[in-house]
């Protein structure tokens, strides 16, 4: 699932080369920008990007190399297995779904600290539907995320209407929708959920050809997206990467795409003479799509440019005629939405919905994928992908605590203390941004 | 260098008060396309505020706006940019986040559909700042956050003429810029008044209007001190304007100027 989004604006301009050679005339007429960078400007201009604080997806690469080694050698026969596999992917489902909704909220710099109990009262919402009025999934689910789009309306309404910093907005609504949840479920309560097709999404697999089909579609569909473009750019004199670069990115994206779908396709059964039991999550399809269009939204469309300049700048957007007040309200609806789903895939995993549903470290998790991947607390920056990264690593953490049998208090101290860890990263990069003028 | 011909944008008789306040006191101001008119004065002088009643985001109490000779109302920064008035404010207003093209386009972006066409964009930023003779900048993918101060500068002035804009105005464009900077910034303004636009000048800085502007307009306490092409006086006149509202015979009544203090 490590898909890598498009970057429209890695186009770094050959800086340090011209500033040794001097400014000549030649660059004076953007010819930096129509002639194709060489392999190694560009490799060149990443080591400067990151030297001046612009850490991009490294960070969440090492992490996810460095946590895999360690867990890997502390259990090596059961982390790596073909059924704790799939078992990570499942869990790291609900978290990057969330944090897919929370990118929205920190590139504008604010906060949503409600979105993990959000998530468990949409639940909650649907379970009822399901259960006790005996509504089909259909129904159900867009109960959930309509109520999520409430729920969003409502903090983005107290956030941009009347400007209450969202961290108090969103606290207030931390525990408004415990209440909520509670007073669905009821003290003590459990709703089952046992519907066909939202059990499925965390329980059940595809069928091994489909999931084949669909790492190829994928891996095809990617490549072609990133050729075209460069081709286009190419024709029409536009800045562009090397087409070797391109090219290594687009066969990393494959390898894993179908290296993912070759691991989850091995037959996961107990014994040799027990049925074949194999196949990627349904889950992971869904969160697929979901990365398509926030990707899309954000990097191609003139909202998610609205979006990063309200992030960067507010005064530059509003003094451009953008309306600032609607993209804010927009990304908690966003944020929102997107935690409903979560909530649904949660609710499928643990095939219930209690009270409690996305209290507790939920939205630490999210939070934390957002940042472990990339995305700034301080606004303006920020990717769809980062939270399919973050997701990953903080699901390998869960996970492997768990082998580990880690005690709950050892599992808080731990993941608390990555949060801080990657938020000090985020706030360094920052100021070593600030600092070399980025 | 021809006086002669409509202003693009004239003021006749503006007057604007803040609550008990008169900021402004019947201001005539023009500006005529290919020229740099500069607008002088004190602090507190009414520069700003007469520039926000320009962008429409003050109404004005009274008084008539012209635009290439025909009455018009601009109630909203949108009638403004409508009309082809761009400003560039003192503090720029980029979003560092975002590169140059993107910064250009602000707003206003080209579409295909519901996609953004960045091609067509990042050539138009490319275009415009080629016709500029902007030769610092080496690539419209940089990100603003790395540009230095008079590059920044440079990018707001570009976004304002992308806009097919005729008169563009400049809220002290050189403030905070070191020399060489000025000089790039200042060089622009010339530019652009060479391309046909009306550029206004807001500046502090004598030798900077000197330099640049082909009229020059004092205000004193809300109102014009003197309207003269940069040729007729010398800068101890304008100094003198711009301090006590006259300066031999030129400048306000020495009835008014004592009475407006
Ligand atoms: N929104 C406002 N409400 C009340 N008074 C205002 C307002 N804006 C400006 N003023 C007053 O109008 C007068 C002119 O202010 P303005 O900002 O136009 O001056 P300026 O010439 O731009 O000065 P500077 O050179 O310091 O920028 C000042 O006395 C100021 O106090
Ligand atoms: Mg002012």
């Amino acid at each position: 699932m490590s898909t890598e989004t498009p970057e429209p604006n890695v186009v770094e301009p050959a800086r340090d080369a011209a500033k040794s050679a001097g400014p000549t005339l030649a660059d004076a007429d953007f010819s930096a920008d129509t002639r194709e960078q060489t392999v190694s400007t560009s490799i060149n201009n990443y080591v400067v990007k990151l030297r001046s604080g612009d850490l991009g997806a490294l960070p969440a690469i090492l992490g996810l190399v460095v946590l895999i080694a360690l867990f890997w050698a502390l259990r090596p026969e059961t982390f790596l297995s073909k059924g704790n596999i799939a078992n990570l992917m499942v869990q790291a489902l609900p978290v990057t779904i969330l944090a897919m909704g929370l990118v929205f909220i920190l590139l504008l710099g604010e906060i949503d600290l409600s979105a993990g109990v959000a998530s468990g009262a949409c639940a909650a919402v649907m379970a009822k539907l399901l259960v006790d009025a005996g509504q089909n999934w259909v129904v159900a689910v867009l109960a959930a995320a309509v109520t999520g789009v409430v729920i969003g309306a409502v903090i983005g309404a107290l956030v941009a209407i009347v400007r209450i910093p969202s961290f108090v907005v969103t606290l207030a609504l931390f525990l408004g929708l415990q209440g909520i949840a509670l007073k669905l479920i009821g003290e003590g309560g459990t709703v089952p959920v046992h519907d066909k097709v939202i059990y499925a999404l965390a329980n059940k697999y595809m069928p091994v050809w489909l999931g084949w089909t669909l790492a190829l579609v994928c891996a095809l569909g990617y490549a072609a997206i990133q050729l075209l473009r460069w081709q286009r750019q190419n024709a029409k004199g536009l800045s562009r990467r090397p087409l070797a670069l391109i090219l290594v990115q687009v066969a990393l994206v494959a390898i894993a795409l179908l290296g993912g779908a070759y691991v989850l396709n091995l037959n996961r059964a107990r014994t040799p003479l027990a049925p074949f039991f194999g196949g990627v999550p349904w889950g992971v399809p869904l969160v697929a799509v979901l990365l398509i269009i926030c990707t899309f939204v954000l990097s191609r469309t003139p909202y998610g440019r609205h979006v990063y300049a309200v992030g960067g700048n507010a005064e530059a957007a509003r003094r451009a005629g953008i309306n600032v007040t609607s993209i804010r309200m927009s990304v908690f609806m966003i944020g929102s939405v997107l935690a409903a789903i979560s909530g649904i895939v949660a609710a499928s995993r643990l095939n219930s919905v209690t009270p409690d549903a996305g209290a507790g470290n939920t939205l630490l998790y999210a939070v934390g994928a957002a940042v472990i991947g990339g995305t700034s607390l301080f606004g303006g920056k920020g990717k769809a992908r980062d939270a399919i990264l973050g997701g990953l690593v903080i699901s390998i953490i869960d996970n492997g605590l768990g082998l580990l049998g880690a005690k709950a208090y050892a599992n808080y101290l731990i993941t608390g203390g990555f949060l801080l860890l990657a938020a000090s990263i985020d706030a360094l990069a920052r100021r070593r941004r600030s600092a070399t003028g980025r | 260098m021809s006086e002669n011909g409509t202003p693009t944008l004239e003021l006749v008789g503006i007057n604007k008060s803040f609550g008990a306040v008169h900021v402004l006191h019947d201001i005539d101001f023009a500006v005529y396309p290919g020229q740099v008119s500069a607008l002088v004065g004190d602090n507190g002088a009414g520069k700003s505020t007469l520039i926000k009643c320009i962008a429409g985001i003050h109404p004005t109490d009274s008084g008539r706006v012209l635009f290439d000779g025909r009455p018009v109302n601009i109630g909203s920064p949108r009638d403004a940019a409508a009309l082809g008035i761009e400003i560039v404010y003192q503090d720029l207003a980029l979003a560092d986040n975002l590169d140059i093209a993107q910064n250009m386009f602000l707003g206003r972006e080209r579409k295909k559909g519901i996609v953004l066409d960045e091609a067509s964009m990042e050539q138009a930023a490319r275009e415009t700042l080629a016709k500029l003779s902007v030769r610092t900048v080496k690539s419209v993918r940089q990100q603003v956050a790395s540009l230095s101060g008079g590059q920044r500068q440079t990018v707001a002035i570009a976004k304002a003429v992308l806009w097919e804009s005729k008169v563009v105005i400049l809220d002290e464009p050189t403030a905070a810029l070191g020399v060489a900077q000025t000089r790039q910034v200042l060089d622009l303004v010339r530019r652009l008044a060479e391309t046909g636009h009306g550029v206004v000048l807001i500046s502090h800085n004598m030798n900077d209007v000197f330099e640049v502007a082909d009229r020059i307009t004092a205000l004193y306490l809300g109102r014009v001190a003197a309207d003269v092409k940069r040729s007729d006086v010398t800068h101890s006149q304008v100094v003198e304007l711009i301090t006590t509202g006259r300066s031999g015979d030129l400048g306000l009544a020495p009835s008014t100027a004592a009475e407006s203090i």
